[in-house]
């Protein structure tokens, strides 16, 4: 550590990441308590590999079969996302942003217009809020279904994969019932969401919902009395509460610690106030509890969206400020104003006041943020998405140093890395 | 959210404990508070802020470019006792772009201050590793800053057909 | 069966009925392209959907011949090349193609690795067929997974019919190679 990072050559910065153990295995790694007699193996977990959720890349350091250090290394599918942002005007932004976590989509969409409203001080009417949090739910149970299908496939439970896609495919008809798409879909807009609900839509969610309580069951039923599968699990990838909160690691990761630190209930956001649910939590800190938090708050999601879709209120769903959405076609027809904001927004885009703002929600992985810094014009300035899996991403070394090879890949699994939000 | 009587209760502690021309402003805007302190002393007031904000929920920058100081680091706070939120804020400019690292208080700042390098050519002092973690190790530049070029290539229409190379053929 | 109880021409439509003749190029595609194996290779969004077409019982590859996803590019005929391409990844993605063993196929999955998409900008590859000569382009932002089984569909018959042909004489787009 130095005072002037810069002075050293830039070839010589990365000395952190050179193979140099192979020609000296007695160097010591920080932090361990290596004997000098043994011989460390530094391998590649490369981009393209079956496990890694995508193109991540880990060097680890091994010894034996044991792990004794992990660099990751991120950056394969950079797609430069944020600066993009910066040229388009801020409702087309939306298709951006919420390509960069690819599984919740819903919530990227979700983080980026509650900045935008919050800088714009609008109000979203009731209705859309419900909606919002309808969709939310369901994208977070089919983030966990998709979750729960490849990670078993890294621990060996094969016929989950065919499960779990089989339910998430429930999911994406509902998504495409309502808004045409099944995956990216720019549902959300910024006031609102872009259309209501199509007249079926409410009894095929209470179908997919009885039909997800018994699958969920099966699941578990399959899973929770598989010795192989417990004796992977459990004690396996525990880090401690205080580390964790250290690092700024938020979601169902935290949660597994006994932790009870959920948005939706700490710092309430849009509807959630109005509904009635737990928040579960686990004891230990091991994998074996990341994933029954998960399953539970399956469960409870569930439960969320048959109340939204009970008190579902009736009204407008976008918000009536005609400067920052879309007036209705029929109006188009008749009034001169409706036209004019049609116009200016279709082509310029609404214009938000100077500022910045930051608001995070509670998306699948922990705690997704939005930080948007407006100049005065049609276009943002900034915007950057504060990723859980970023952040959470810097946890993986203490989850899997100690541990088996075996057990980094559950580890990996366990953390649900989204490469697309760690990256951008 | 503090509300803003509190945050000035905290700017005038900060500037007690620190000295009085740590703290640059305040800014309290659609009730989310923000506190600009000077680079050089971003470190101690995070530090400083410890009991009252533990957590460090994201660090990440900004390019004002038509305004100087150019480049804006911020760096998101949270209390999970009272669920509260604050935002420091340093400005800082190209010839002198450092700001010490906060990786000793907080070691999730590691990757985001790595990311604020990269993006921005932000220089942290005391980080243990600085190197690029988004961009290619040997890319020149430094991609988020405002009169970086966009990139990419241009899009082929009727009207630019024929100056762009012969695709047709 | 066949000795001596059929006479004549109840021998001939038996032997008919039974009995293939064909080229050896004619049987070798038919069995090459029901039995296209991919590489497991997901980038980012349409790896997702092409992970629900390999997995979801709903659609799924295996009833074309190509269930078996291999890990090894040594082992494997076809990429899918599903999600962006960055600057980083290309080096590796042109790795693991140069690793795969002829014959194999490029699949560009997504409107992303066709041509970069929404994303003209300093981090992307604009279109995957700057490094890698791609057979078939799936358009879509992700396509749909009955969209990517269409394209598999494609290139089988694409297989079947005219292997030899590079797509640059398919398509007369000479001049499009990169002179590094």
């Amino acid at each position: 550590m130095t005072d002037r990072p810069l002075d050293i050559p830039y070839r010589e910065r990365e000395k952190s990441v050179t193979m140099e153990r192979l020609e000296r295995p007695d160097l010591p790694i920080e932090g361990t308590t290596v004997p000098q007699d043994t011989e460390l193996f530094t391998i590649n977990l490369g981009p393209h590999h079956p496990a890694t959720h995508g193109v991540l890349r880990l060097l680890c350091t091994i010894e034996g079969e044991v792990v004794r250090d992990l660099v990751p290394l991120v950056g394969y599918v950079h797609t430069g996302i944020e600066k993009s942002c910066e040229k388009q005007s801020y409702w087309k932004v939306i298709p951006f942003v919420e390509r960069m976590d690819y599984l919740s989509y819903y919530f990227n969409m979700g983080a980026y217009c509650m900045t935008v409203e919050r800088l714009l001080d609008i109000e979203v009417p009731r209705r859309a809020e419900y909606l919002r949090v309808i969709h939310w739910e369901l994208n977070r149970i089919s983030s966990h279904l998709f979750w729960l299908a490849t990670s078993m496939l890294d621990v060996g439970a094969i016929t989950m994969l065919w499960w779990g896609c089989r339910e998430r495919d429930y999911v994406l008809d509902l998504f495409e019932m309502s808004s045409g798409q099944r995956m990216h879909t720019r549902y959300f807009q910024i006031g609102g969401v872009v259309e209501d609900i199509p007249p079926g839509f409410d009894r095929k969610v209470r179908d997919f919902l009885a039909l997800l309580r018994t699958r969920l069951d099966q699941y578990e039923a399959l899973l929770d009395k598989n010795e192989i599968f417990l004796q992977r699990m459990k004690n396996t990838g525990i880090v401690s509460e205080e580390r964790l909160l250290e690092l700024g690691v938020t979601g169902p990761l935290l949660r597994a610690t006994g932790n009870p630190w959920d948005l939706r209930k700490a710092m309430p956001y849009s509807a959630y106030a109005d509904f009635d649910f737990k928040i579960p939590v686990g004891k230990v800190g091991d994998n074996y509890d990341r994933y029954r938090v998960r399953m539970e708050e399956m469960r409870q999601s569930a439960a969320i969206v048959e109340q939204a879709l009970d008190g579902l209120p009736e009204g407008p769903w976008i918000t009536n400020n005609r400067k920052v959405a879309l007036p209705p076609r029929h109006e188009l027809a008749t009034s001169m104003e409706a036209l004019i904001h049609h116009f200016k927004l279709v082509t310029e885009g609404m214009r938000v006041p100077p500022g910045e703002a930051y608001v995070a929600i509670e998306s699948p992985r922990g705690e997704l943020g939005c930080f948007v810094v407006s100049d005065g014009s049609s276009k943002p300035a900034r915007v950057h998405m504060r990723d859980p899996s970023f952040v959470n991403l810097q946890a993986l070394r203490d989850m899997a140093v100690g541990g088996l090879i075996a057990d980094l890949i559950v580890a990996i699994a366990m953390l649900d890395p989204i490469l697309g939000g760690i990256d951008r | 959210m503090p509300d803003a009587t509190e945050l000035e209760l905290i700017a005038q502690e900060v500037r007690a404990r620190h000295g009085d021309d740590v703290v640059v402003g305040t800014t309290y805007y659609r009730e989310q508070a923000t506190l600009e302190v000077k680079p050089e002393a971003v470190r101690d007031v995070i530090a400083g802020l410890r009991e009252r904000y533990p957590l460090l929920m994201s660090v990440h920058g900004c390019d004002y470019l038509p305004e100087e100081p150019r480049f804006g680091v911020h760096y998101q706070l949270l209390n999970m006792r009272n669920p509260d939120r604050l935002c420091v804020k340093t400005r800082v400019g190209l010839e002198n772009c450092e700001v010490p690292s906060i990786v000793g208080i907080h070691p999730g700042a590691n990757h985001q201050e790595r990311e604020v390098y990269d993006m921005f050519g932000v220089v942290f002092k005391g980080h243990p590793d600085l190197r690029r973690i988004l961009m290619p190790e040997d890319y020149e530049g430094h991609p988020q800053r405002r009169d970086f070029p966009m990139g990419g290539e241009p899009v082929l229409f009727t009207h630019n057909e024929h100056q762009m190379p012969r695709w047709y053929d | 069966m066949l000795r001596g109880e059929l006479e004549g021409r109840d021998l001939e439509e038996y032997v008919k009925e039974r009995v293939w003749l064909t080229t050896l190029e004619k049987a070798q595609n038919w069995a090459r392209k029901n039995a296209v194996w991919p590489l497991g290779f997901g980038l980012a969004c349409c790896a997702i959907e092409m992970i629900t077409v390999i997995g979801s019982p709903r659609n799924d590859i295996s009833r074309f011949g190509a269930e078996v996803v291999r890990g090894s590019p040594r082992q494997a005929d076809m990429i899918i090349l599903s999600g962006r391409v960055s600057i980083k990844m290309a080096p590796i993605v042109r790795r693991i193609y140069d690793q795969m063993l002829e014959p194999k196929w490029v699949i560009a999955m997504g409107a992303c690795s066709s041509s970069a998409g929404m994303f003209n900008n300093y981090a992307l590859v604009q279109g995957a067929d700057k490094f890698l000569p791609v057979d078939i382009y799936i358009p879509g932002c992700p396509p749909r997974p009955e969209a990517l089984m269409y394209g598999i569909l494609k290139l089988q018959k694409l297989i079947e019919e005219q292997p030899d042909l590079s797509w640059r004489e398919r398509y007369r787009s000479h001049g499009t190679e990169e002179v590094a």
